[in-house]
């Protein structure tokens, strides 16, 4: 455990030590957190919405649920979801050049690969020119490469492949996300931070079945108040009576009352630990974007160091992968500001000293059709690619690059080289530190890479 | 025949304001009153059979000038929301909105809102028509066609996108009695639509060019032929399992719980003479569950919708296109061809864009000075009567109550009467219906 670690521990046990004796005097000799830029009682303010809550005499809070989420919200490592929605064609992302059968099933979609960038671990493969930015992280040894992730029996449905990877099995009935099936095996229940989807609503893999989680817009803003309509001279005690209304019917039986009952008392929760987080700054330089995501991603980088207990977050990025025709450009420009995007997320936490607690998992439903169809597209494939990304991934492969004269299934599409639900086990059990199996179904079947240096 | 259960007990205004919100957009002022008065079949053929459309009240603004759905960015969702709104018939609309989720096509790739609106009225035209003519016209709509590629799909060249959903969506639902093999074979059945892209994107530019038809015969479901689009829905209609799936997903859209044996045999009787969609939209209307059952959070627009008519004020401006997006509902830009998730409207994000619609919603109806009270009683009252007598729970009732006694130690009653009003319209009980 780090110092930094120790004396948030100790600063969050001071805060519910104080609980009920109003904002903890700043007492001399208590350090104050490095490299956070803020005094200590800002810190304890903003740090955590646990010690915030405390303070405000919060209902909702028992001493030993308190005790057991601080126990648990030491800074700990974070894994961050980036969806490439519609399927992203793998075959263009890592473009296999050195493959003699790809320009007769790319014959007009084809990359050359004069100028691209081989990648060093199966030259036959070229990062695709929008992605020099990944190619620049994975010469640092920050980026592993999964050319072939998917599984068996590949459907071709957006939704069910997509329904697949979120819920973490090939089960079209299950209703909770793979992330929330994990926070709830350590749920702090009243913080929606450890689960949070920075996006316009929630991201179906962090769905849970109890625990707490949270969907943020604009990493930024979540007041309350807003330029553009009227605001309320008793927003406070608004707030806290609309959540004490969401627990009420929280608690009831309607599915209908419970999620909106929820939505109320998790929004309480969310403003109460957002606190004063309202502005941030970066030393990187993002992409400039209409697109939110490079402001997400800075926002998040921010989060982090503020002190907020993130624990998963899921992003959507930029771009729209399902290609069906035309896909030269949109394909581009949707890579590039994704790539970009991450490098500066790295360098960014880089810069902050939180590179080592945070991994990136990228990942897309389903690869495309090896053959290229005949709008300048690629219909819906089987086996995709993905990425792990961060100072702390082993770099390297995950499956191989199986090839066009042999790694094609008998409907002309990829095979998967590795399965997500042994990607997905392995993310739990050695970068979260849980149990693979209270999680994946029947996890013990599906090889898990190692994935850390 | 099955026959489908029916709702027997007695049809209040409390019924009428379920039938409202579940075939509408909820009531405005005595409007559960008087649709109680008609008894449940009267109520529910009164929504089937409207008169002719006529909009009530001020015209939809931006800025104070009229609105151009065809052309402003974001002025095609208010266009509609104004539809919502005003118009006299809440089932047609609410119908339009239901082929607007089943056929989920988006502005996002089509690119013209001329296109979208184009589509919005065949939606609405065939809303209580036949399935199959629905089918038929969407299948060579050119919103569609640019949606789901059909113009890119040629005897030379196929393009299995909407072939694709066409089974898996529109239907018969996912890997419900189709193979690969079919996808592909649908997608040779429906080639040889083209768009002159070299004109304005207006449906005239948009025909079909035998020329780049595979008029070769193909296998789908088993059975071989020389298909065309039309075959090819026909196909899909004629499937033994599109009935099943088209009752069940149409009950989906009005009770939240699955519907039992018995009435899904009904509906499938209903239905399978003739596709016609209005039978089933009635036995679903008058059946027990849709009284008796769950509840439903109401959709954004939908809620947007029924504070403005409950308030009587208009459409006036962008925010409400923002805020409805904000809270996970654009009209015309669906996430997907899926739709929306239906199942999970709210969360920290969207409850917060819903209490903004709320605020600005509430702005233009000041609370009158005089007439506050300073008894907490009184004042949930008159905040409740706001919003045409939505009944509240006593959960609810109980924590405003409190909030209004506490808080007027310390405001005025009318400062008070705001905030109660504020509540009330997010509340659980108002978020749902």
């Amino acid at each position: 455990m780090s110092c930094y670690d120790c004396n948030r521990t100790e600063l969050l046990r001071k805060a519910v030590a104080e609980a009920g004796r109003g904002l903890p005097a700043i007492e001399p000799g208590m350090p104050i957190p490095a490299g956070t830029g803020l005094s200590r009682r800002s810190f304890l303010l903003r740090s955590s919405g646990l010690a915030f809550a405390v303070f405000g005499g919060s209902a909702f809070l028992s001493p030993p649920a308190v005790e057991a989420a601080i126990e648990s919200a030491t800074p700990g490592r974070i894994l961050v979801s980036v969806f490439l929605s519609g399927g992203a064609d793998t075959l263009s992302v890592l473009f296999p050049a050195g493959d003699p059968l790809y320009h007769q099933f790319r014959p007009v979609l084809g990359l050359d690969p004069t100028g691209a960038t081989a990648l060093a671990e199966d030259t036959r493969l070229y990062w695709h020119p929008s992605t020099a930015s990944l190619a620049t992280l994975h010469a640092e040894g920050k980026v592993t490469v999964l050319p072939a992730v998917g599984y068996d029996h590949p459907d071709k449905s957006h939704f069910t492949s997509r329904h697949y990877w979120e819920v973490g099995a090939t089960d079209p009935h299950l209703r909770t996300g793979w992330l929330g099936r994990y926070l709830d095996t350590v749920n702090q229940p009243d913080n929606p931070l450890q689960g949070l989807s920075l996006d316009t609503g929630l991201q179906p893999s962090l769905a849970t079945a109890s625990a707490p989680v949270a969907a943020l817009d604009s990493p930024d803003n979540y007041a309350f108040s807003d330029s553009r309509v009227a605001n309320f001279p008793l927003e406070a005690q608004m707030l806290k009576a609309a959540g004490a209304l969401g627990s009420a019917h929280a608690a009831g039986s309607d599915p209908a009352l419970q999620q909106a009952g929820n939505a109320a008392k998790q929004s309480l929760h969310l403003h109460t630990q957002l606190g004063s987080f309202s502005t941030f700054n970066s030393k990187v330089t993002y992409p400039t974007s209409s697109d939110p995501f490079p402001h997400r991603l800075a926002g998040l980088a921010a989060m982090i160091q503020a002190g907020l207990p993130l624990h998963c977050v899921s992003i959507t990025a930029p771009g729209h992968y399902d290609t069906h025709a035309g896909q030269v450009q949109p394909l581009s420009s949707g890579l590039k500001l994704t790539s970009d995007s991450l490098l500066a997320f790295q360098r960014d936490l880089e810069q902050r000293g939180l590179a080592d607690r945070v991994l990136v998992h990228v990942w897309s439903e389903f690869g495309r059709r090896a053959q290229e169809n005949g709008s300048q597209g690629t219909d819906h494939g089987a086996a995709g690619v993905g990425f792990l990304i961060g100072s702390r991934v082993a770099g390297g492969m995950i499956g191989q690059y199986p090839g066009l004269k042999t790694g094609l299934d008998s409907q002309g599409n990829l095979v998967p080289t590795a399965d997500f639900r042994g990607v997905y086990s392995a993310l739990i059990a050695q970068w979260l530190g849980g149990d693979p199996n209270r999680v994946i179904p029947n996890a013990s079947a599906f090889a898990q890479p190692a994935l850390l240096k | 025949m099955a026959s489908v259960p029916v709702y027997a007990q007695p049809f209040g205004v409390a019924q009428a304001q379920r039938l409202l919100w579940r075939a509408g957009f909820g009531p405005k002022a005595g409007d559960a009153r008087a649709l109680a008065a008609k008894g449940l079949d009267g109520a529910v053929d009164s929504l089937l059979s409207p008169p002719a459309y006529v909009a009530t009240g001020p015209d939809p603004t931006d800025r104070g000038f009229p609105i151009a759905p065809a052309d402003a960015a974001g002025h095609d969702h208010l266009w509609w929301l104004d539809r919502m709104v005003r118009g006299n018939q809440p089932l047609v609309e609410r119908m339009t909105l239901i082929w607007h989720d089943w056929f989920a096509t988006s502005q996002q790739k089509v690119a013209s809102q001329s296109l979208m609106l184009n589509q919005n009225q065949t939606l609405r035209t065939g809303a209580l028509g036949s399935f199959q003519d629905l089918l038929l016209n969407l299948t060579k709509d050119p919103a569609m066609l640019l949606w789901l590629d059909g113009v890119k799909n040629t005897n030379r060249a196929p393009n299995e996108n909407y072939g694709r959903e066409m089974m898996e969506l529109f239907t018969l639902g996912w890997s419900n009695g189709y193979t690969e093999t079919d996808v592909r074979e649908q997608a040779r059945s429906l080639t040889g639509w083209r768009a002159n892209a070299a004109l304005s994107p207006s449906p005239s530019n948009f025909y079909f060019d035998v020329r780049l038809h595979d008029t070769g015969t193909k296998t789908v479901f088993g059975q071989s032929g020389n298909y065309d689009w039309q075959g090819a829905c026909t196909l899909c209609l004629q499937h033994p399992n599109h009935p099943a799936y088209f009752v069940q997903k149409l009950w989906s859209y009005f009770v939240p719980t699955a519907p039992d044996a018995a009435t899904q045999a009904g509906l499938v009787a209903l239905y399978a003479n003739g596709y016609q969609v209005a039978p089933v939209v009635r036995a679903i209307l008058r059946h027990p569950d849709l009284y008796d059952g769950a509840r439903m959070v109401k959709q954004p627009v939908v809620y947007t919708a029924g504070l403005m008519r409950a308030l009587g004020r208009g459409v006036d401006g962008m925010i409400w296109t923002q805020l409805d997006t904000q809270s996970g509902q654009r009209l015309f830009w669906p996430p997907d061809v899926s739709g929306w998730d239906m199942s999970r409207w709210l969360d920290t994000a969207t409850f917060r864009a819903r209490w903004f619609l709320a605020a600005n919603a509430l702005a233009s109806v000041p609370v009158d000075q005089t007439a506050s009270s300073s008894k907490p009683a009184a004042l949930l009252a008159r905040a409740t009567h706001l919003f045409a007598d939505q009944p509240l729970s006593a959960k609810t009732r109980h924590a405003l109550l409190s909030f209004a006694a506490a808080a007027l130690k310390s405001a005025q009653p009318a400062v008070v009467e705001g905030a109660l009003r504020q509540l009330v319209a997010v509340s659980p009980d108002l978020l749902t219906a």
